[in-house]
């Protein structure tokens, strides 16, 4: 019975583990330098692990149900088996010391190799708030710096130093494809230093139970080619998109003149509130609240309309606007590429 | 006291069997009025309450787990919102731990130890009483709290600045602060008690080396206990104060720190795990040794493994705090002590197995809950291993990865054995046998459903979801494994309630125990089942680490205690040679009313700090009433 | 006895329940009836909308919401004039008098529609709610005796006692002529 329960546990592990195997948020599906160290110290560690288990069960069932030919109860011991069952023990007990020293020296020097460094090093400064990170990209020159929100693009192939300042509460940056975790600890400055090895869209997740919304607190690294990073600076350095949309220009207004100004900053307009998300570009972003929805013209509208019910607890109000203020300001943000 | 005759009758050389019965359960009786209830000083009595009040809070956390379940199984599952599902986690965690894993291992000790070790009662009996109603009142506290809508939503572990002044609105986080209060001082006050009857109240004879290894493990613990408890309380006092008061221990701003406060809960929270391990390995050595028919092999390692385990515990708190951006040399120091803690548990598995091996198992169903505990208790060590190691835990700490290894060490680890030793010593506690076909049913059904419930949770934290999350989203490829763990657990929880319903059925109809229906050899089974309110006519003499299987025929008693008042033996601290009679306390209100004073004033401090002051008033009454002379007999000595 | 109890009990239970409750959504009716306060003409005192009793004053004792008005009092600058009660360019708070009136209604119509002299008016920078929960806030600034609910120190640089330590009381200044006894903290 307990040999059929025993041997079907390993049967069913593969398949459930490759269930999961791909994704953009999995230490096993990895594209960042760290996280690839990583991975295969995970892969080494388990199966050793696994092995010693499997020893170990074998020495239980072995243990439970080889012949014996002993009488009932044996008060007085053999010295004799005695002996050669201290041996054995000690010399199990010995295996054990020799497979943690190497997994402490192992470990040891994978920490080491996380720590990459480099000339070449891009800073980007990460701000964790409830419920959503602030990301600061810096220049040459002052009026070089911008900022936006829940997503980062960083060049392939590049080291970057995120600056990691918790602003409230404890936060955790994690995105398992790339890297361990660092935390966000309010009066620590931490850093993490991150490297993409291949281009592509991965998701991340704050790790550090940080309050009623901490389960919708995603971000996203994008990985792209050096060219294209550029670009993508370039164009978020430049202050928001005009338009001459009949629509847009009303919601630009709706915007300004509701209580959207007080809170966030679009720069190139006289909104310039530091307390939420800066929304210069948030049409170009991929998701909005913090990876809670794809950006469309839709989705904002539906954040605009009722955040509360979306995202219980988290500090974007509820402003009452009538069905058109709501149409055009959705129209508005989403031409904010 | 003289007879008629002129020769004395109060000393148990007196008398003969039968009135020497009677005169020890008059002088050591718990009347069966609600005084008696409330005034008993009898270990057996407070540890058997202990033991189910501790077993309702499991209960209660298991439902909580039932809840979280329903909600995650689904992505944006609507069944529970942010508020209460932290809440309910938070409670989960602390009920779980503060409530159920430490009480009840307290309270197996509290009714297992005096017998054990051959005494009559625990030391400091009306201690013992204060410290089980200080624990039910933390409990209440707490769950009344949570059924008010004010339960803690902080995190078990309740880290500033999320819990601090700024961030922890309301009374929510005081009120865990304060449980936490009642349960260290309850805690505290066993563990102290233990210490004492181990080391000063055993039976003549019962030398360091023929201490049982379930004393052995209670004694490590209760010193855990001591050196790790006040760091908690250091911490949870410096949270209220900086709550209600306006300090600063944890405000960067003005030169607190924020991770002074992970310092010190994990200095104490490491430690706690082990606190509730090593009790539980304990009553694996013990169990071991009777269903495999043989002492238990390599009693000198397993004795040192406990040891080392104890010291070992206190270097390895930063583990808890890899990711957190200390120095990561210093973090690679903790690797190796957390790696290091293998060891000593490793040479106790590898005891255990070489004494199933030499042995021959009897397959009862404590002994099926010990094979459960080796095969389930490995994986989570294991885990251990990995989860030691700074890099792997970068990717691994705050996910499910981390969910599952302590489910695995603490359900595998803990409940296991005690599951098996509550089948294993009910018959000592009730007189009467559980089920063992309900027990095997519960055994197979716990652990299948462990199992299939928390081995998946490996898989979903490398998967990258997270910890303390109250849903997640539909693109997220967890849905799956998640609605598979949530399945599962109806297995656990069924499980359970199987276990449930045969302990709570067999209490009045199980088939009647005598003495020693395992043909165990601890002294426990050297008296009735129940035992009688003085555990023993006459103490037993032991010259060997298996009394009753070397003395199989009779056993050696001490003679000499008198049966007018309440006396039990105090021995040295070696080699347990007979010093002095002692006496034991009567029972006593006393405790009752500190305990419920003493409740007030904690209770009341969450509101505001004058209560300290107020409220130390009916203590100090109290405790005055406590400690005036009794005028008993027992006074004069 | 028993019954007295059962009582004490409930009352405990409201009163904890009442203090804990986090409301994280309000209806946009009910948001919008609560912006329909009943001013008198000189702009001091009145009355709240209806819906304000009907949620049970759910601004001035429930911890939640305290708190929000205390992180909306750092968002909103109003530590730019009224630094951290103690005033400046604007009024202080801590000194325990209030120019329109200590009434929640009287704070809310400060903040939402301005007053002379330089108050700029936060109807068209925060919603109903959030000037509700601002009021309330800056209430127990300015408060004579101690709320539980009342939100404790930031971590943050801490210049007056916290505000569940009703700082008015301990930093009331009569000012240069001493107070009537109808006037002041125990009026």
């Amino acid at each position: 019975m307990r040999g059929i329960a025993e041997r079907m546990l390993p049967v069913l592990a593969p398949p459930l583990m490759l269930a999961g195997c791909t994704g953009w948020q999995s230490a096993l599906d990895v594209h960042g330098a760290s996280a690839i160290n990583l991975k295969h110290l995970i892969i080494l560690i388990v199966t050793v692990c696994s092995i010693v288990w499997a020893l170990v069960m074998i020495a239980l069932i072995a243990a439970l149900w080889h012949h014996r030919d002993r009488r009932e109860l044996a008060v007085s011991l053999d010295p004799r088996r005695e002996r050669r069952m201290t041996i054995t023990v000690a010399a199990a007990v010995a295996a054990t010391v020799v497979i943690i020293s190497v997994f402490t020296v192992l470990s040891f020097f994978t920490t080491r190799a996380l720590s990459l460094a480099g000339n070449d090093d891009l800073t980007i400064k990460v701000r964790g708030l409830q419920w959503w990170w602030g990301v600061e990209y810096f220049g040459s020159a002052p009026d070089q710096r911008f900022e936006t929100a829940n997503e980062i693009h960083i060049p392939v192939g590049r080291n970057v130093r995120l600056q990691l300042e918790g602003i409230d509460v404890i936060h955790s940056f994690w995105a398992p494809s790339l890297a361990g975790k660092q935390d966000l600890v309010p009066g620590r400055p931490n850093e993490l230093m991150i490297r993409a090895e291949r281009a592509g869209t991965y998701r991340g997740q704050c790790a550090e139970f940080c309050g009623l919304q901490h389960a919708h607190m995603a971000f996203f690294v994008v990985a792209e080619e050096q060219p294209i990073f550029d670009e993508w600076v370039r164009l978020q350095r430049q202050n928001a998109a005009t338009s001459s949309d009949a629509e847009v220009t009303a919601g630009q207004q709706v915007f300004l003149s509701k209580q959207c100004a007080a809170c966030h900053a679009i720069r190139g307009t006289s909104a310039s509130g530091t307390t939420g998300p800066d929304l210069t570009h948030i049409g170009s972003r991929k998701y909005i609240a913090a990876g809670l929805f794809e950006t469309t013209r839709g989705s904002l509208a539906a954040w605009i309309a009722d955040p509360q019910t979306l995202k219980p607890g988290n500090n974007m109000p509820m402003v009452p606007l009538n069905p058109e203020e709501l149409r055009s300001i959705s129209a508005y943000l989403a031409s904010l590429k | 006291m003289r007879g008629g005759d002129g020769k004395r009758n109060n000393h148990d050389t007196d008398l003969g069997r039968p009135a020497l019965e009677t005169a020890l359960a008059e002088t050591w009786k718990t009347p069966s009025s609600l005084w008696g209830a409330l005034a008993t000083v009898d270990h057996k009595i407070i540890g058997r309450r202990y033991i189910v009040t501790a077993f309702v809070f499991l209960a209660l956390g298991g439902i909580l787990a039932v809840l979280m379940r329903l909600q995650l199984a689904q992505p944006e599952a609507r069944l529970l919102g942010p508020d209460r599902y932290n809440q309910i986690f938070t409670m989960h965690g602390a009920n779980m731990m503060f409530l159920f894993a430490v009480p009840v291992m307290e309270a197996m000790a509290v009714y297992l130890v005096p017998l054990m070790v051959g005494t009559r009662n625990i030391a400091f009996p009306r201690l013992n009483a204060f410290s089980y109603w200080i624990f039910l009142a933390g409990g209440a506290l707490l769950w009344i709290s949570f059924a008010l809508d004010m339960g803690p939503d902080v995190g078990w572990f309740a880290y500033v600045p999320l819990s601090g002044p700024q961030f922890g609105s309301g009374k929510r986080a005081d009120i865990w602060a304060q449980m936490i209060t009642f349960t260290e001082v309850s805690a505290l006050a066993v563990s102290v008690e233990i210490v004492v009857t181990i080391f000063k109240q055993r039976a003549p004879g019962m030398s360091l080396d023929r201490i049982p290894l379930f004393v052995w493990s209670m004694l490590i613990t209760s010193f855990i206990i001591i050196m790790a408890m006040p760091a908690i309380m250091i911490a949870s006092t410096s949270l209220i104060l900086d709550r209600l008061v306006g300090t600063h221990f944890f405000n960067p701003a003005e030169g607190g720190d924020v991770l002074l406060w992970q310092h010190l809960f994990w200095f104490f929270g490491h430690p706690e795990v082990y606190i509730i391990f090593l009790p539980a390995v304990g009553m694996v050595s013990i169990m071991v040794a009777t269903f495999a028919r043989r002492p238990v092999f390599g009693y000198l390692a397993l004795v040192m493994a406990l040891i080392a385990t104890g010291i070992l515990a206190f270097g390895l708190w930063v583990h808890h705090m890899f990711v957190t951006g200390l120095p990561r040399l210093g973090e690679s120091f903790f690797t190796a002590s957390s790696m290091a803690i293998a060891i000593p548990a490793g040479i106790q598995i590898f005891c255990w197995l070489a004494t199933l091996w030499d042995g021959k198992p009897v397959f009862k169903t404590p002994l099926l809950f010990v094979i459960g505990f080796i095969v389930t208790f490995v994986i989570g060590g294991l885990t251990g291993v990995m989860v030691a190691s700074v890099p792997f835990d970068t990717q691994v700490h705050d996910t499910y990865f981390v969910v599952a290894h302590f489910h695995y060490v603490l359900i595998g680890g803990a409940v296991f054995p005690l599951v098996g030793a509550i089948y294993y010593w009910f018959p000592k506690m009730t007189g009467r046998m559980m089920s063992e076909d309900l027990g095997k049913w519960a055994f197979w059904l716990i652990f299948i459903g462990f199992n299939l419930t928390f081995f998946p949770m490996h898989i979903l934290g490398l998967q990258g979801m997270p910890r303390r999350i109250y849903t997640y989203q539909p693109d997220m490829p967890w849905h799956g494994l998640n609605m598979f763990v949530s399945v599962s657990a109806v297995v656990l929880v069924a499980g359970f309630l199987v276990f449930f319903i045969d302990a709570i059925r067999s209490v009045r109809r199980g088939p009647p125990a005598g003495d020693n229906p395992w043909d165990a050899p601890t002294l426990e089974w050297a008296t009735s089942s129940p035992p009688p309110s003085y555990n023993f006519a006459r103490i037993p003499v032991v010259d060997g680490a298996d009394p009753l299987w070397e003395q199989r025929e009779i056993l050696a008693v001490a003679a000499g205690l008198r049966t007018d008042r309440r006396e039990l033996i105090i021995t040295t601290v070696g080699a347990a040679k007979p010093e002095a009679r002692e006496a034991s306390p009567r029972n006593s209100i006393w405790p009752f009313w500190a305990a419920l004073a003493t409740s007030l004033m904690l209770i009341w401090s969450i509101f505001t700090p004058w209560a300290v002051v107020w409220g130390s008033i009916p203590v100090a009454i109290t405790l005055i009433g406590w400690f005036w002379p009794k005028g008993t007999p027992e006074d004069e000595l | 006895m028993r019954i007295s109890l059962v009582f004490l009990s409930v009352a405990v239970a409201t009163a904890g329940c009442q203090r804990e409750e986090r409301q994280l959504r309000l209806d946009p009716p009910v948001a919008a009836a609560l912006d329909n306060i009943a001013l008198m003409p000189n702009g001091i005192s009145g009355a709240p909308p209806e819906a304000y009793f009907a949620l049970d004053k759910p601004y001035e004792s429930n911890a939640y919401n305290l708190n929000q008005g205390k992180r909306l009092y750092s968002w909103f600058g109003c530590k730019a004039c009224h630094a951290d009660g103690q005033g400046g360019i604007g009024p202080a708070f801590l000194d325990g008098w209030w120019n329109y009136g200590p009434e929640m209604v009287s704070v809310f119509a400060s903040i939402r529609d301005g007053r002379p002299h330089g108050m700029p008016a936060f109807r068209d920078k925060m919603t109903t709610e959030q000037i509700w929960q601002l009021a309330g806030y800056v209430r127990t600034i300015g408060a004579y005796s101690a709320k539980t609910a009342a939100p404790s120190r930031n971590d943050a640089k801490h210049t007056r006692p916290s505000e569940n330590r009703a700082p008015a009381a301990l930093l009331f200044d009569q000012g240069p002529t001493p107070v009537h006894p109808d006037q002041g903290p125990t009026p």
